[in-house]
């Protein structure tokens, strides 16, 4: 019993690093860049919550969609500004670039909110579920619940709406995507938008389990996540899913089972086995040279 | 006035420039043909034209309006497909998905179910085909499906680059008589080959592009006939 509840943390913290999986890479797929700064969106959308909660007094079913729009401009506004000029630049000077909105985020809320960690009000709220005499954490409940109907919402939306068949047009051949009338400009911003709007329910479910938030919140779950979008295959979209929810179980059960200490290096050490064996990531394409 | 008309065009690759000042046009209901070796300039001209590539100088237009000027994307909508070199149809996307997108800017849903049904008349295998994931097919089926998504936006004019690159003899008939058919039902067809014998049995007129300049203009029957184009791109 103790190992289900144990798997329900790690399944409920993996959907948190699949959410924010998901915007990494997606925005791989269409832009074959890695935006570092997508962690630190996550602390964005934390302050914005505790402040519309705590200072607007906003309920839940408010804050949560205020969070969700305040980053989805934000990682619109990021792209234009940021990564926008430089579509033709070397991927070095990219990477650059988004290490450095990384570290513009984070000393803006230094800046703003100074160091100290803020509380925040938890925005989900649901006792333990009891199933007879044993007991799961609500809030991982929904938190997975949540996941599943983003997860599947999106995979629809990619699959099923033209928009989304623009999205996959474009990561494969922008020219070609041009070709057929397709608006690269506008179908990157709507990744950004999306990854961005998951980034922003990502860190109300982070936030609902973690209770502060702080200039930094971002780094830790951002990097957890960026490795989770390797291990699934980067740039694919079930493949970010699988990767996050599995790095989530072996963490928990890493932290459960062996040692609080050596669950971040046994995550990293899952990460280095699966690329030694298959370089791609678990459901990463092969790369297949373009002729 | 012609529908497509290109003035003193210049194109640079970097310092490198790739077409040096070129005219030709293309009227209304013509198959016009450019033909050259490789390396001559043809891809960079049809990728000028729909805007993939930018120019230095010159004039494109098409129906009187300022292609230049036109970003790549909305180019499609004016009547204009392009079925790029290397086909570059998608090749994770299923047949049909890659047909949907031939039809992206489109609205009508009852019109583009009929151009689907035209193009499933005219390429059968692609219906058969049509939940196959395009990169899959076999090469003629895929310049099959690069013609089709092209048909899909339902083209006043059709730019193709090599239809014929790749293929088997057989598919290189096959091929050339449907271009032949898309022409005859009344799109424009504007089409650059290596292969000179072929092309020019379909065409009405023809361009001979020589490193970036046109050497050589007129009636493809006379093209066929004239020493210099034999010797150089008939092999004869
Ligand atoms: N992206 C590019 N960057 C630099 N130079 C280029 C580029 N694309 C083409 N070129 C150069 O421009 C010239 C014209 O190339 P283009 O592809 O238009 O020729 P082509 O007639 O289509 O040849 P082919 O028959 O081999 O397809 C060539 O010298 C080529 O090397
Ligand atoms: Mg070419």
């Amino acid at each position: 019993m103790e190992f289900l509840a144990q798997l329900v943390n790690g399944l409920s913290l993996g959907s948190i690093y699949a959410l924010i999986a998901l915007g990494y890479t997606m925005v791989y797929g269409i832009c074959k860049m890695l935006n570092f700064a997508h962690g630190d969106v996550i602390m964005v959308g934390a302050y914005t919550l505790s402040i519309a909660m705590s200072t607007l007094h906003f309920p839940p079913y408010l804050a949560i969609p205020v969070s969700m729009l305040v980053c989805a401009v934000l990682g619109v506004t990021i792209e234009r500004i940021a990564y926008k000029p430089l579509r033709q630049a070397s991927p070095l000077a990219v990477l650059i670039t988004a290490i450095g909105v990384s570290y513009f985020l984070q000393s803006l809320a230094l800046l703003i909110f100074g160091s100290t960690q803020r509380k925040v009000e938890s925005a989900i709220n649901v006792g333990l579920i009891h199933i007879g005499d044993f007991a799961i954490s609500g809030n991982a409940v929904v938190t997975l619940l949540l996941t599943i109907v983003l997860m599947v919402g999106l995979t629809w939306f990619i699959n099923h709406t033209m928009t989304g068949k623009a999205m996959l047009a474009v990561s494969e051949d922008k020219g070609a995507a041009q070709l057929m009338g397709v608006n690269v400009n506008k179908t990157i911003a709507v990744t950004f938008l999306s990854g961005s709007a998951l980034a922003a329910v990502a860190g109300v479910l982070y936030i609902a389990s973690y209770g502060y938030v702080g200039p930094y919140t971002g780094s830790m779950p951002g990097i957890k996540a960026f490795v989770a979008a390797v291990l699934g295959g980067i740039g694919s979209v079930p493949g970010a899913m699988l990767g996050g929810i599995l790095l989530g179980i072996i963490e928990s059960l890493s932290k459960a089972y062996i040692s609080t200490q050596l669950a971040d290096a046994i995550v990293f050490g899952v990460l280095i086995v699966v690329l030694l064996v298959k370089p791609t990531g678990l459901l990463g394409k092969k790369v297949t040279e373009k002729v | 006035m012609a529908m497509l008309q290109v003035e003193n065009l210049q194109v640079f690759y970097g310092v490198i420039q790739a077409i040096k000042g070129i005219s030709f046009e293309v009227n209304q209901g013509e198959i016009v043909a450019l033909i050259g070796a490789n390396g001559a300039g043809k891809t960079t001209i049809l990728h000028t034209v729909t805007g993939l590539v930018p120019a230095k100088a010159g004039q494109i237009q098409f129906d009187g309006k300022d292609l230049l000027k036109t970003p790549s994307h909305k180019i499609v909508s004016m009547g204009m497909a392009h079925v790029p070199e290397g086909r570059r149809i998608f090749q994770e996307l299923s047949v049909y998905e890659n047909l949907q997108l031939g039809a992206f800017t489109r609205r009508d849903k009852a019109e583009i179910a009929e151009s689907l049904k035209m193009v499933y008349t005219r390429f059968p295998r692609l219906e058969e085909r049509k939940k196959q994931i395009a990169g899959t097919l076999s090469g003629g089926e895929q310049q099959m499906l690069a013609i089709g998504r092209a048909l899909m936006s339902k083209p006043r004019i059709i730019l193709m680059d090599e239809p014929s690159m790749g293929l088997s003899p057989l598919f290189v008939s096959e091929i050339f008589d449907i271009i032949q058919e898309i022409n005859k039902a009344g799109t424009t067809v504007l089409i650059v080959e290596q292969n000179a014998k072929k092309v020019l049995s379909i065409a009405n007129r023809a361009y001979v592009l020589e490193t970036g300049k046109i050497i050589q203009s007129g009636e493809a029957q006379s093209l066929m006939n004239d020493d210099s184009v034999k010797r150089a791109y008939l092999g004869e």
